[in-house]
């Protein structure tokens, strides 16, 4: 027997807001040979799909809440050698195009970190809205993307023994998102 | 608004003091200008001794800075980078780290040497100690060069190339300033 599968080139209609309790906001880039990794919490984010398909997404952070495992880390991102909290206290994210083909989702959308924005790609995956626990429909959104930090105004280093930079420029961002319907 | 001076050399007739004094002839009427004498008085950076209350001379220094809303930092150069004693009071004031009284604050860094240099690579130094401590490095900057002849008699600054260089500086730090002022209102 052969069955058909439905070509899924949309969103479900709705508007979704973001489960901050399931979700998360990371970010990775090599230092010293290894990786260094943080998130952003608390964050905001909320999709937009209109009965036509036509969806948009948009997101915030506060710089205050990047996270990494050391306070004195912490500080240091906050500072003026990385996002400079005092005077571009948030990181915020709005799509300008959002494409599905089946369980795959490209986002395209503006970035502004430290007051640049700048147009960034996310690809990642999508799943079937399912009935929760607690009466309301969810479904999981994952998105990864790629950018360079210095291009935002991020540009500390410090040299290796080897002279080379010990912090590189491309940072992957990955956003986990769990969204729920209002 | 208030501007703090700090200058890294000791002596009395520091070419560095006279440097910050000649600055602070060039605020703004409406700006004050303090420059800090206690660098002698710090001790020497120990972390069993960084609790509270903090040392007297410590404390003076944190408070000094916190209570201004820019600071301009005068360093002479002693072997291609800043005194110790300069960075041991930084070393103080950068505890504890996310809440020092340095974090985001607008500074500037200028020098002056008796050489054919301006204490540049010392100035370099400075800059980068201080953006790692989080303060907001400004960019512009004096390399004052062979200092005695820069200065007469009553140690005024009698370079005008210089003196428009420092003015810069200044205008710069004092507008660097000007957002955390509006804020603090």
């Amino acid at each position: 027997m052969n069955t058909i599968l439905e070509s899924r080139t949309t969103l479900t209609p709705g508007t979704w807001s973001v489960d901050a309790t399931h979700s998360q906001i990371a970010f990775a880039v090599d230092y010293m040979g290894g990786t260094f990794r943080g998130t952003f919490s608390p964050f905001a984010a909320t999709l937009t799909v209109a009965e036509d398909g036509t969806a948009s997404l948009v997101g915030s952070a506060p710089v205050s809440g990047v996270r990494v495992q050391d306070e004195n880390l912490t500080a240091h991102l906050q500072s003026p050698d990385f996002f400079d909290a005092e005077q571009a206290p948030e990181i915020s994210f709005r799509s300008t195009a959002i494409e599905r083909s089946n369980d795959e989702v490209t986002v395209d959308g503006d970035l502004t970190i430290r007051g640049t924005s700048l147009p960034v790609v996310l690809t990642g995956t999508v799943g079937e809205p399912a009935e929760d626990p607690y009466g309301g429909t969810r479904f999981s959104l994952r998105l990864d993307g790629t950018i360079d930090r210095t291009a935002f105004g991020l540009d500390w280093n410090n040299p290796l023994p080897n002279g080379e930079p010990a912090l590189a420029n491309d940072v992957t961002l990955t956003a986990e998102l769990y969204l729920v319907r209002n | 608004m208030r501007l703090l001076g700090i200058a890294g050399s000791l002596r009395k007739e520091s070419w560095n003091l006279k440097l910050l004094l000649a600055a602070a002839e060039l605020v703004p009427e409406d700006v004050e200008f303090e420059v800090w004498d206690g660098l002698k008085a710090v001790p020497p950076y120990d972390e069993d001794d960084d609790g509270l209350p903090a040392p007297p001379p410590v404390a003076k220094l944190r408070a000094a800075i916190a209570r201004a809303d820019a600071v301009l930092v005068a360093t002479p150069e002693y072997n291609s980078s800043f005194p110790g004693q300069l960075k041991n009071a930084l070393d103080w004031a950068s505890r504890p780290f996310a809440t020092n009284p340095l974090r985001f604050k607008p500074v500037a860094v200028v020098g002056a040497s008796t050489g054919a240099f301006g204490a540049v690579w010392a100035q370099a130094e400075l800059r980068k100690v201080l953006s790692a401590i989080g303060a907001r490095v400004i960019e512009g900057d004096v390399a004052l060069r062979h200092a005695p002849e820069r200065f007469d008699e009553h140690a005024r600054l009698v370079d005008e190339d210089v003196r428009e260089q420092l003015e810069e500086v200044v205008s710069e730090l004092v507008e660097a300033a000007m957002p955390r002022v509006a804020v603090a209102a």
